[in-house]
């Protein structure tokens, strides 16, 4: 009588594990990057406290932890939205750099002295860019079932590569010497600040788009149609939701919010465009995505952990002279451990007796 | 083609298999010798495929033995089958479509050279081409084949592996008459080489021109087993479906009002491309339930979307209350008062991963009081998912959980609940008992009578010949896409009519009744 | 024509790196695995390359040391992938952000450091060749094996039964598995190797390119690699065109501005990637009987067996 392990289908999920899952895949991740850590000659605890002492340990750290968390919560929402019909948008990143470019194209060629016109111009012309280059993804695999994974990973590359012409080109700031960057923007194109932080107005565009998506989902039909597609597209067939159609819809609202992300970044926090000002957030947001399970508020909480986990990245730089891209290890560990997490939600490992 | 003294090349003994509380098969014996074709006839769920893949090595039977030319055997895996000479091509083919013939004749061949001996494979392939009349261009690539040249080449690759026993599962479905000849001339030049066949159908006519043995399965067990040259369509139809019980339904007289559908000439396709629905006009009118009996696979499936905007009609035209509704979209035939309820509940019908309130509103989001505006009224959805759930007895421990989690018959009551709670004007239901246990099943008739009484018009489509003779007003039966003609009383039709009709034998008189009202 | 000879000679070195990701791509793609972890991959056979030579002073040592790397990372990929069935794109994307912070964080203390690495080895009598010679046979031994192994892929995929295996596995699956193979084991092994062969093109950068370290040091050239594989619509020899042609761009580049530039450097940088929408695309318009030529079918789809018993 040999007990035989068989890996078994769950027919429920119980609820408690929809936060006990992430939860404990970062648990493992951090431990296992404590793990690295100490192989590596450096104090675990030391590096830790560190990323939380200059995280969350005085005003000025939130407040940057918060700066951080703003991007990483419009690019979440923006990406849970895609994921949430099964639609593959790893272009998060080239989008929040087109919302950037179109804001400061905006500032270059039609400004006015007027704060709330700037605003909307910018936001406008955000929302149009980033939308049209997620949405011409969603077209090519709505016509022609062209892979969307790789279309979207492409152009983050075309637009990054588009925001270096102009940045090292015809938008340079002639005094910029040694570091290029384009003129800083003036002051009726830049976003209000709160207090002495440098927490600007787009949180409350993160936080509004994320109630605004919570009550999309929820409440209104287009969100359970796209929720429906993403569940089961015969069955949307049959119900009657035109799918083809809403992808390219949803895909351009994804693209636009990303691209929000990127002008909120420029007009908000930087005031001018340097290369590689996106730093990934395109990525991070797929992370943040991922763990918030798509949910819109998780998303903003989810965002404000990671926001931890960077800023505390800039103190280790810091503090203890690590590189900034170490990080990313703490990223991809949480990663692999969500994703391994994910499957004994799905599957439970059942002993059984077998007789002979 | 005698099989006289001979050793049976495979013989199968008392073998019984159950999955889950499903027993599908149930001490069956079943051989098959040198030179013989021996048919496993049956209708869907009888038990054909599942001895099939017993035999093939892909399940182990629960009691019995299999013995290959007298040595017991027992087949772990489709290899070790193979191996053993018993080759099987199935329904679905296992080619993969860009490489070309030769090469998926040899994939995962063991004993295969490193260095791949094309032209040795080649010639082979010539050699077996001219003994068994399968023709095959073996530099091409499987894509660009038709159906019945890639159904060669699955052929092939058993003949190629030195398979003595074929098993063809449903191996006509796909194929062109034309095709369906060739198919035959190959299987008697294979038994001419003494290979045994078994051939899987449940169409009568051509079981009756290939069979040297027909076996017949119902239920998991078998019926029995005759010569072929015995058989008649009349008998083997009536062996296949089982003797009639008189089901008495307390059906009211109705006097049926205007014509709510009506489908003229319609032409359509099935999911390959081939012609499924064949030149159809039917018409129901208010209060009456038009059944179609027919075997499964015979284009049902494809008339039901096509009444409901599902799949789209090549000629003729599709009419609701006189209105034009041909081309027309899915959503406009919801809107127009079209319920459908559809065989696949768990695929399409319902939203596995949705709990009962959403698989409600996936057929409401967008009427009036559970949607106001862009948003939704979840408060009336769960008011009447709720009524829903007490009126059709679907028993779930709450509305919030998923309804994968909902037995198949709690599935089926919560979709017909839904289709049928918002008085549709014309219902299209699909094998609505399928699967269902007895009180579940007798609901659901209930249920259909009590919307015919309310005036609704319905489509009723079941592989179950007496749930159709007993509930239907009008009965129709259904042969390769084409109506074979309409009884108007059906409960004076003989079995032995019906059975002719489904066999694909026209009764003559009623199609002229039929074109009108 | 004589300008050419530096000109092409250097694209060839440059294509080098991106060429063995990009063929490792390829045999992980085929095998119907997507591995968007080139980038981390490349970036630890570097770091894995660079200091194992900087300790035990061979650099073949380093270079078998950035393979073993490689080999091991990728596996992890594929067991998220292959066992867990996760979703292939997030998982490659996890090994992206991993590489590249541990390779920074491995590196710091070799940043400013030089190795002597492999040196040019001519190849004697071809390497006289006018023309030719001095543009394909003047290099170092690595590129030499690239050629190799261009050639070997080609005849291993269309003339060999483990080649066919790999065809097939990559298209169908089920077929394979009715056959009575392994389908995980087969994936496993074309993932593990295409891992091996990215990180040997990162390695090729700090071992042999430039025989030093800095930190993200293949500058995006992982995600070249993945678009080649599908300009090269998943053919080896199209992908070391395509490889030398855009690695070529890099080191052109350089060359045309200090000429004076007419074309600015990032838009001719765009071009691999334009050209891949372009031709993913052409393969999606162009469908045949519905299937999508050059692609494997089950790309980045997990395979389960159905459910029996």
């Amino acid at each position: 009588m040999k007990p035989r392990l068989r890996i078994e289908r769950r027919l429920e999920v119980p609820s408690w594990m929809n936060w006990s899952i992430p939860a404990g895949a970062v648990g493992v991740a951090l431990a296992a990057g404590a793990v690295l850590l100490s192989l590596l000659g450096v104090s675990p605890l030391a590096a830790y406290k560190a990323m939380i002492q200059g995280s969350l340990g005085d005003a000025w750290g939130i407040s940057e932890t918060i700066v951080k968390a703003i991007p990483l919560t419009l690019a979440g929402l923006a990406v849970g939205l895609a994921f949430t019909m099964v639609v593959w948008n790893i272009g998060a990143e080239g989008q929040i750099v087109m919302g950037a470019l179109a804001a400061v194209a905006v500032v270059r060629y039609a400004f006015v002295d007027n704060s709330l016109v700037m605003f909307s111009l910018m936001f406008l012309m955000a929302c149009l860019a980033g939308g049209l280059w997620a949405g011409f993804a969603g077209f090519l695999k709505a016509r022609w079932n062209v892979n969307e994974t790789i279309t979207t990973l492409m152009m983050n590359y075309i637009a990054i590569l588009l925001a270096d012409y102009f940045i090292y080109g015809p938008w340079r700031d002639p005094s910029s010497l040694g570091f290029p960057m384009t003129t800083p923007f003036p002051e009726a194109a830049r976003l209000p600040v709160l207090g002495g932080t440098r927490v600007h107005v787009g949180i409350f565009l993160a936080v509004g788009l994320a109630i605004l998506f919570r009550v999309l989902y929820r409440w209104t039909k287009w969100g359970f149609e796209l929720r429906v597609i993403g569940n089961n597209p015969n069955a949307a067939r049959y119900a009657g939701i035109n799918d083809l159609k809403n992808v390219v819809l949803a895909m351009f609202l994804s693209g636009a919010v990303a691209g929000i992300a990127g002008m909120t970044e420029v007009a908000g926090l930087q005031g001018r465009l340097q290369p590689g000002f996106s730093g990934g957030y395109g990525f991070t947001a797929i992370i943040v995505a991922w763990l918030a399970r798509l949910n819109p508020m998780a998303t903003i909480l989810v965002s404000f952990l990671l926001g931890v986990l960077l800023v505390g990245g800039d103190t280790l730089q810091v503090v203890m002279r690590l590189p900034l891209a170490s990080v990313q290890v703490l990223q991809g560990l949480i990663l692999f451990c969500v994703l391994g997490a994910e499957f004994f939600r799905n599957y439970r490992i059942v002993f059984i007796e077998r007789g002979e | 083609m005698e099989s006289g003294k001979q050793q049976p090349l495979v013989q199968m003994l008392g073998i019984t298999k159950s999955f889950a509380s499903v027993k599908a098969n149930r001490g069956i014996n079943f051989d098959v010798f040198p030179g013989e074709v021996h048919t496993l006839l049956g209708e869907n769920g009888a038990g054909k495929s599942t001895l099939m893949n017993i035999l093939n090595g892909l399940y182990q039977p629960d009691a019995g033995s299999i013995r290959i030319k007298g040595a017991e055997c027992r087949f772990s895996s489709p290899r070790e089958a193979i191996a053993a000479g018993i080759g099987m091509v199935h329904q679905h083919f296992m080619l993969v479509p860009v490489l070309t013939v030769w090469e998926n004749l040899v994939m995962g061949l063991p004993g295969l050279k490193a260095v791949l001996p094309k032209r040795e494979v080649i010639r082979k392939i010539g050699e077996l081409s001219d003994r068994y009349g399968l023709d095959v261009e073996p530099e091409a690539q499987v894509w660009q084949l038709s159906v019945g040249e890639q159904q060669r080449v699955e052929i092939l690759k058993m003949l190629y592996r030195n398979a003595e026993v074929l098993v063809l599962d449903e191996p006509t479905s796909v194929l062109t008459p034309q095709e369906v000849r060739r198919l035959f001339d190959t299987i008697r030049q294979m038994t001419a080489e003494g290979h045994g066949v078994v051939f899987i159908s449940h169409k009568l006519d051509e079981v009756m021109e290939i069979s040297d043995r027909i076996t017949i399965l119902r239920s998991g067990e078998v019926v029995e087993t005759l010569p072929g040259p015995m058989a008649t369509r009349e008998m083997l139809a009536e062996k296949m479906v089982g003797r009639k019980i008189v089901f008495a339904v307390d059906k009211a007289v109705l006097n049926p009002g205007d014509t709510v559908l009506e489908a003229e000439g319609i032409c359509a396709l099935n999911d390959r491309g081939l012609p499924a629905i064949r030149n159809l006009s039917l018409s129901i009118r208010q209060g009456e339930i038009l059944g179609i009996a027919g075997i499964a696979g015979n284009g049902q499936k494809e008339l039901c979307e096509a009444l409901v905007g599902l799949r789209p009609i090549q000629f003729g035209r599709v009419l609701l209350r006189g209105k034009d509704m041909t081309g027309r979209k899915p959503m406009d035939f919801l809107r127009a008062g079209v319920s459908y309820i559809p065989a696949d509940r768990k695929g399409t019908g319902l939203v596995g991963a949705m709990n009962l309130r959403e698989n409600f509103a996936l057929k409401n989001f967008w009427r009036k009081p559970y949607a106001k505006g862009p948003f939704l009224s979840w408060e009336s959805i769960a008011g009447e998912t709720g009524r829903i759930v007490e009126r059709f007895g679907v028993s779930a421990p709450g509305l919030g959980i998923p309804v994968r989690n909902l037995s198949g018959g709690n599935q089926q009551r919560l979709m017909l609940g839904r289709e049928l709670s918002g008085t549709p004007d014309l219902i299209v239901a699909m094998q609505p008992t399928w699967g269902l246990d007895v009180g579940a099943t007798e609901f659901v008739r209930d249920q259909l009578l009590r919307q015919r009484e309310r005036g609704a018009a319905i489509l009723l489509v079941s592989e179950d010949l007496e749930e159709v003779l007993a509930l239907s007003d009008r009965l129709a039966v259904i042969h390769k896409g084409e109506i074979m003609g309409l009884v108007e009383d059906p409960r004076s039709a003989s079995e032995e009519e019906l059975g002719l009709m489904m066999a694909g034998i026209r009764r003559e008189t009623a199609i002229e009744g039929e074109k009108g009202r | 024509m004589e300008i050419l000879i530096p000109i092409l000679s250097a694209a060839i070195r440059s294509g080098t790196p991106i060429l063995y990701a990009t063929l490792g791509e390829i045999l992980t793609e085929k095998a119907g695995v997507l591995n968007l972890g080139l980038e981390g991959l490349m970036l630890l056979g570097a770091f894995s390359g660079f200091s194992a030579t900087m300790v035990t002073g061979n650099p073949w040592v380093g270079l078998a040391a950035a393979v073993c790397v490689g080999m091991a990372v990728s596996a992890l990929h594929a067991f998220l992938c292959v066992t867990m069935g996760a979703n292939q794109v997030v998982s490659g994307l996890a090994i992206t952000m991993f590489g590249t912070g541990m390779s920074a964080l491995l590196g710091k203390a070799y940043v400013g450091e030089t190795i002597r690495g492999l040196g040019i080895l001519p190849v004697p009598v071809l390497a006289k060749i006018p023309l030719l010679g001095p543009v394909l046979f003047n290099h170092d031994p690595l590129v030499y094996l690239s050629y190799v192994l261009v050639g070997l892929a080609c005849w291993f995929i269309s003339s060999t039964r483990w080649g066919l295996t790999l065809r097939a596995v990559g298209e169908n699956p089920r077929a394979v598995d009715a056959a009575g193979l392994s389908v995980a084991r087969l994936r496993y092994a074309y993932t593990m190797v295409g891992g091996g062969l990215a990180a040997l093109g990162g390695a090729y950068l700090s071992v042999v390119y430039t025989q030093m370290w800095v930190e993200m040091m293949t500058a995006g050239r992982g995600w070249i690699a993945v678009a080649l594989v599908i300009f090269g619509i998943w053919n080896p020899l199209r992908a070391a065109f395509g490889s030398y042609l855009f690695g070529g761009v890099g080191a052109l580049q350089l060359r045309i501005q200090a000429a004076g530039t007419t074309v600015p450097a990032p838009l001719l940088l765009m071009l691999p990637y334009i050209l891949t929408i372009v031709v993913l695309v052409g393969i999606s318009v162009r469908k045949g009987k519905g299937i999508l030529l050059g692609a494997p079918a089950s790309l980045g789809q997990p395979f389960h067996r159905e459910e029996r018993d």
